[in-house]
């Protein structure tokens, strides 16, 4: 277990300089990018060209784009991102205010849509072919055909004619004078809508798995051999049945997990949330390279961490599975 | 009971019978009609696309007619009965009347009928692109305006829009597929034909472009597209970055499949004839591979057409004076515009109508191509 853990994490290696490799290139090798401070200039003509080739120089722009990308490379060995240009401040503190608050609303989403979804795929498995199965099942296929930008304005349109949930944002006006339950219950309150909006397409797709998957081991020999020795039925569903379906699920745990960071764009970016989706889709409006490449690293370094995670808690909970 | 037995194997024979009479595809066939929701799935997406073929025929505007003294008109209301209460054989709509010229808030003028014309003649256009016409099949005369689901904030209608629109939304998912899969097929095909230092690195950029958040990636690649680019050439360069991140989950599966297929005698026979790799892989591999693939480009269509919509949302895909259904929708994005006029959620409603309509297709094929993937 330790060696296969090993074995992976060093072949992690080569895949994040393949990551940095891309996540650059995508920026700097395109045309028309990199020209941040050539659009500053159309913007405010009274900037001299001085001004702007120091600048350029202060950011290494004016080397060849290898040396820019092992600087680059190097810097972020160091957890240095560069600096923001649009703010002016370090991209690794940017990002990391951004990144707490979208983990914050994936989180608490992903919670939900789980525990929502798997008793929902459960009652659908194991009563089968009735009313509430077709009715479930259509729900699901709704669910997981919205986009979650349409969910989200819909949900918006509700809420603005219901009067009971806060619109945009994370917190309201008056956030800092509030107590600190004050503090809690207001972002509880924001989190609700986007919450939804994001974890309706989960829910369909979870609840659709669970389903599929229970069905599958219900038709298994052990399942048939548990009930012929007279176990009652709520035993043979949850110990030995539910326990089997939930390994495929696992893999897809780690899925949802790699996704956390950037699952959230669309919702963030409708319902006004101050999360790394709307960060980085600001920073490439504004041509804010630096911003764009680390968010870009971020996002896939979890994504990758994700799926080892997923790898190796599916290599626990399965001990089927032979790792060599 | 005698009698049973012998309806059984009777019964049994028949099906045999009737097993060997059907070719694979007719097998596939009677299993997918046999679905009644893929079914319905695919009436919904024929009417479509025919819908988006004849869209000039069925636009009672053309795709840059304004009013500006229109904007943001609600959806106009048809009626048959007139406020006098008389009943009228062909139905009508009021013309708009402001009720305050500084405000986008309108009434009905109910002083005239404005009868609505069918086949009436308007903007001339070319339908299918071949035959010069003018005929539109609705239409009324000004000052009236048909904006049978409101106009937008230049006074466009949004049902005319969102007509021209389905063009984008629902070519793009076609022509993804017809990029993507060439290339992942192709290259999933050799790596997995070849096996070796071919297959090594073929496989590890495709772990590179699967280790991105593939949503910031279309954000990334969409952003640097020159603006400058035409409507339709936006459309083929889109396409161009949907296939660039999409084709390697495509060759991984085909890949995985290829590794077991040519293992087979028939890929061997066709070695042993003398054919070149290249028309082995071609014509000999990658057919075997048939059932998953038409799978896989079902699915594959809803997904493009969702991320259409969402980069034109967010306003780094299809640009104006172009129209998509995911553009339209961005117009709703403010809480004040979406909460005073709502009628411009209705894009949004047609991009969930075609994507229920291709996955409930698609699940459909999958049962019927691919018993190995089914969902019970």
């Amino acid at each position: 277990m330790l060696r296969y853990i090993i074995r992976r994490v060093i072949l992690l290696g080569p895949l994040l300089i393949g990551i940095t490799l891309v996540s650059w290139a995508a920026i700097q090798l395109a045309p028309g990018s990199g020209n941040y401070f050539q659009s500053l200039v159309l913007q405010y003509p009274q900037i001299s060209p001085s001004t702007i080739s120091a600048l350029r120089a202060q950011f290494g722009m004016d080397q060849p784009p290898w040396i820019q990308y092992l600087r680059w490379l190097w810097s972020i060995v160091h957890l240095n991102f560069g600096l923001s240009f649009a703010y002016n401040v370090p991209v690794t503190w940017l990002i990391g205010s951004r990144a707490a608050n979208t983990l914050l609303l994936s989180v608490t989403s992903m919670v939900v849509a789980w525990s929502v979804a798997l008793p929902l795929g459960i009652y659908s498995a194991v009563h089968q072919y009735s009313v509430t199965d077709g009715l479930l099942n259509t729900a699901a296929f709704v669910a997981i055909s919205i986009p979650s930008f349409f969910s989200a304005l819909l949900l918006l349109y509700g809420a603005y004619w219901t009067r009971l949930l806060p619109l945009q944002g994370l917190t309201s006006v008056d956030f800092d004078f509030l107590p600190w339950w004050g503090k809690i219950l207001d972002i509880a309150r924001h989190l609700v809508l986007p919450t939804i909006a994001l974890g309706l397409f989960s829910v369909g797709g979870l609840m659709r798995y669970m389903r599929n998957y229970l069905l599958e081991v219900l038709r298994a020999d052990f399942v048939k051999t548990a009930r012929a020795k007279g176990l009652a039925e709520r035993v043979v569903i949850y110990r030995h049945a539910v326990r089997n379906a939930i390994n495929p699920l696992v893999t897809l745990f780690g899925f949802e997990l790699g996704g956390l960071l950037s699952g959230a764009a669309f919702v963030e970016n409708v319902l006004g949330y101050p999360g790394l989706g709307r960060l980085i889709l600001e920073a490439l409006l504004k041509k804010d390279v630096f911003v764009v490449m680390g968010t870009l690293l971020i996002g896939s370094v979890l994504l990758v961490l994700g799926n080892l995670v997923a790898d190796i808690l599916l290599a626990y909970v399965d001990p089927r599975i032979r790792y060599d | 009971m005698a009698r049973d037995l012998v309806a059984d194997r009777l019964a049994v024979e028949r099906r045999r019978e009737a097993a060997r009479a059907r070719t694979p595809l007719q097998l596939a066939w009677r299993q997918l009609t046999r679905y009644k929701l893929a079914l319905a799935g695919g009436a919904v997406l024929v009417v479509l696309y025919v819908t988006m073929l004849i869209a000039e025929f069925l636009a009672p505007y053309p795709l840059d007619f304004s009013d500006r003294s229109l904007y943001y008109a609600p959806p106009v209301g048809v009626h048959f009965v007139d406020a006098q209460g008389r009943w009228h054989l062909r139905p009508f709509v009021y013309a708009y009347r402001a009720v305050d010229p500084s405000l986008p808030a309108y009434a009905a003028d109910t002083s005239r009928a404005y009868d609505i014309h069918f086949l009436v003649h308007g903007a001339p256009y070319r339908l299918l692109w071949l035959i010069p016409t003018d005929l539109h099949l609705l239409g009324v005369t000004p000052p009236a305006r048909l904006f049978l689901l409101g106009s937008d904030q230049f006074g466009r209608d949004l049902l005319s829009r969102m007509l021209y629109g389905s063009r984008v939304s629902l070519m793009i998912g076609v022509l993804v597929v017809l990029v993507t899969f060439p290339i992942g097929m192709l290259l999933g095909g050799i790596a997995g034909y070849y096996g070796g230092v071919i297959d090594n690195l073929t496989m590890r950029a495709v772990e590179v472009l699967a280790a991105f958040p593939s949503f910031y990636l279309f954000l990334t690649l969409a952003s640097v597209l020159p603006p400058t680019l035409s409507g339709g050439a936006r459309l083929f360069m889109l396409s161009a970055v949907f296939s660039l991140v999409g084709w390697g989950g495509l060759a991984r599966v085909i890949r995985g499949l290829v590794l077991s297929i040519r293992e087979m005698e028939f890929v061997l026979a066709a070695r042993a004839a003398g054919l070149r790799d290249l028309k082995v892989i071609l014509r000999h591999v990658l057919p075997s591979t048939s059932s998953y693939v038409i799978v896989a480009a079902t699915l594959t269509i809803p997904g493009a057409i969702l991320g259409e919509s969402g980069l034109s949302f967010l306003g780094l895909g299809i640009q104006e004076p172009s129209t998509s259904w995911g553009l339209l929708l961005a117009q709703a994005q403010s809480v004040d515009v979406l909460t005073q006029f709502p009628w411009l959620l209705y894009p949004g409603l047609a991009i969930v109508v075609a994507i229920l309509a291709f996955n409930f297709l698609g699940d459909g094929v999958r049962d019927a191509l691919d018993p190995r993937q089914r969902s019970v």
